[in-house]
């Protein structure tokens, strides 16, 4: 076997190699050689991290020529919490609460997500209806995000009125979860093993009135934007991507469909029982911020297919596994039972170990692909968890769909790509 | 079902598996093979494993997911760097894990694999920013969460959760 060869200049610590410094340092050499000729002059310009059209604290710095921007580095961090190293001091269902606040626009996707993963660590089955509605909560979560980044985008590219149209509907959709899970946003319904509580009785007529005048309301955003002048020019064309840079740079969900990648993990790589439900997988060819709009519309029109079939086959049983080491027992019967109230104590106190291994569990986030890595030691605490986000591998994405574009571009490919900022930095 | 654990025992149980035929195809690839909870990981040479992902890439595994790392502090060698490889043809997905030991860690750790994959980019730079891992060959090895002057790498397993240090 050859030595390994290392690059001295690599093993410098002194030597920072950044490109954040490189784009500014460039951009000095370019001005003292330009000096003269006010041409080719290109500057550095800050975007963020206070800047309202980058969903958060994304700070960019661009290398511009003029309006065209020839370099494009993101810097992320400002909302680094250090979930992973928490997660790491709790016990596994005191993750949970951790999991809504890394994803703030999806908390059941993140919820679901977890669970499933030390529900596969556990090798646990859980109640079909339990999953019937685990599935309907994600998919009416997945509206409800593709309506807070529909409201936003339009917002920033001009169309004030969407905004406001949009957040109408997910206030419907937030009542829906204050009301299954006592919470907004941070909902932390589900548990390893099945579902927090049962639904209280409402819940079923509230979400089949939200689903019955929800396909209306897509129909209306439609009306407003696919036929204006404004937004087709801002819209189309514009942020491309192709499919082999996609798949290149990480990009998954929504962005990659857009790009002619027909791949979605509901469909392809089922969990939590999708393969019971019927729905299409939008694809658009185009790879532009119009076609990650058309594609995001359809799957709203999809989500909504998905949830009522849950609602209309939701079959009876319990909300969550026959596991009393694991899953808190009723109330009631922790009151009545010796049994139950010692599984309680234990559970609290103590957490329930979990078996020693490593699995990696994808969902199809609104995003993208959210992945859950959690490693056990065999202790009542996870070794290590890790999560695979979405929005931060797409953000590497971001310098190619912006190269040689305007910069008001720009703030259409930022919308178009549905960043989170909490996930990307955790 | 139970684990299988070794190459042997691995080959028997998944015949079919692309990715573990690939890297057993090669000498000097595959170092060790675990099928667990329907996972499949492979452990590989830390100096072999822009290789292993060629090789993997080669055999249809055409999208890396996720690299990370686990710190299995104070065992050796301590590192544990982790990659997820998903297949779209497949359908499947495969663990690669390369051990890299403390002493190497900010030395000759272990190769970027950023010409295989571009995406590569952001997560090796979470690694080397939060566990304190180079890689050899990054274009942009800088911090990306933490501030630039900050000392120490937080998700090591000898870095304090909560309180001074």
């Amino acid at each position: 076997m050859a030595p390994l060869t290392v690059d001295p200049v690599l093993l410098d610590p002194n030597q920072t190699n950044s490109s954040l410094s490189d784009v500014i340092n460039e951009s000095a050499r370019h001005n003292e050689v330009n000096a003269n000729t006010s041409k080719d002059q290109t500057m550095v310009l800050n975007m963020g991290p206070q800047h309202p059209s980058t969903h958060g604290v994304l700070r960019l710095l661009l290398e511009i020529d003029g309006e065209t921007v020839i370099k494009c580095a993101p810097d992320i961090g400002y909302l680094h919490t250090g979930i992973e190293k928490t997660c790491e001091a709790k016990f596994y269902q005191q993750v949970v609460p951790l999991t809504d606040r890394i994803d703030y626009l999806c908390p059941m996707t993140n919820n679901l997500a977890y669970c499933l993963a030390v529900e596969k660590l556990i090798g646990m089955e859980i109640p079909e209806r339990a999953e019937y509605l685990r599935v309907m909560l994600n998919e009416l979560t997945r509206i409800q995000s593709h309506l807070v980044w529909l409201g936003t985008h339009a917002l920033d590219l001009g169309a004030l009125t969407m905004f406001l149209y949009c957040f109408r509907e997910r206030e419907e959709l937030l009542r829906i979860f204050e009301n299954v899970s006592g919470q907004r946003m941070m909902t932390s319904y589900f548990r390893v093993g099945g579902l927090a509580l049962e639904p209280p009785i409402d819940f079923y007529a509230q979400v089949q009135a939200f689903l019955k005048m929800m396909p209306s309301k897509i129909d209306e955003y439609e009306s407003l934007l696919s036929g204006n002048p404004i937004w087709i020019g801002r819209t189309k064309g514009v942020g491309h991507l192709t499919a082999e840079e996609a798949i290149a740079l990480g990009v998954t969900g929504p962005p990659l469909r857009a790009s002619g990648v027909d791949w979605d993990l509901r469909r392809d790589m089922p969990y939590s029982g999708y393969e019971k439900f019927q729905f299409k997988v939008p694809v658009s060819n185009d790879g532009d911020v119009w076609a990650r709009y058309v594609v995001r519309l359809d799957e709203m029109r999809e989500s909504i297919k998905i949830a009522q079939q849950a609602l209309d086959g939701l079959p009876e049983g319990a909300i969550a596994a026959d596991a009393p080491k694991i899953v808190l027992p009723e109330r009631e019967k922790m009151k009545t039972q010796m049994e139950s109230l010692i599984h309680h104590f234990k559970i609290v106190t103590e957490g329930f170990a979990v078996p020693a291994g490593q699995v990696y569990q994808a969902v199809e986030s609104p995003r993208g692909e959210m992945g859950y890595y959690v490693v056990s030691d065999g202790t009542a605490k996870p070794y290590r968890v890790h999560m695979r986000n979405p929005s931060f591998a797409t953000l590497q994405a971001l310098e190619t769909m912006c190269k040689g574009k305007l910069l008001a571009d720009v703030v259409a490919v930022i919308g178009s790509i549905d960043i989170v900022l909490g996930e990307i930095d955790r | 079902m139970a684990a299988s654990i070794g190459i042997a025992a691995c080959l028997e149980c998944c015949p079919d598996n692309a990715a573990l035929l690939a890297l057993n195809g090669v000498p000097g690839l595959l170092a060790d093979a675990k099928f667990d909870r329907e996972e499949m990981t492979l452990t590989v040479p830390r100096e072999k494993i822009v290789a292993a992902c060629e090789a993997v890439k080669v055999a249809g595994y055409n999208f890396l997911e996720d690299v990370t790392c686990v710190d299995w502090y104070p065992s050796e060698p301590r590192f544990q760097i982790t990659y997820h490889i998903l297949s779209h043809g497949l359908k499947q997905r495969v663990r690669l894990i390369a051990m890299v030991a403390e002493a190497d860690a900010m030395g000759s750790a272990i190769d970027s694999i950023i010409n295989v994959w571009p995406s590569a980019n952001f997560y090796e730079r979470e690694i080397f920013d939060l566990f304190g891992v180079r890689f050899n060959h990054h274009p942009n090895l800088i911090r990306i969460m933490m501030p630039d002057e900050w000392e120490g790498h937080p998700l090591r397993k000898d870095y304090p959760v909560e309180g001074y240090r």
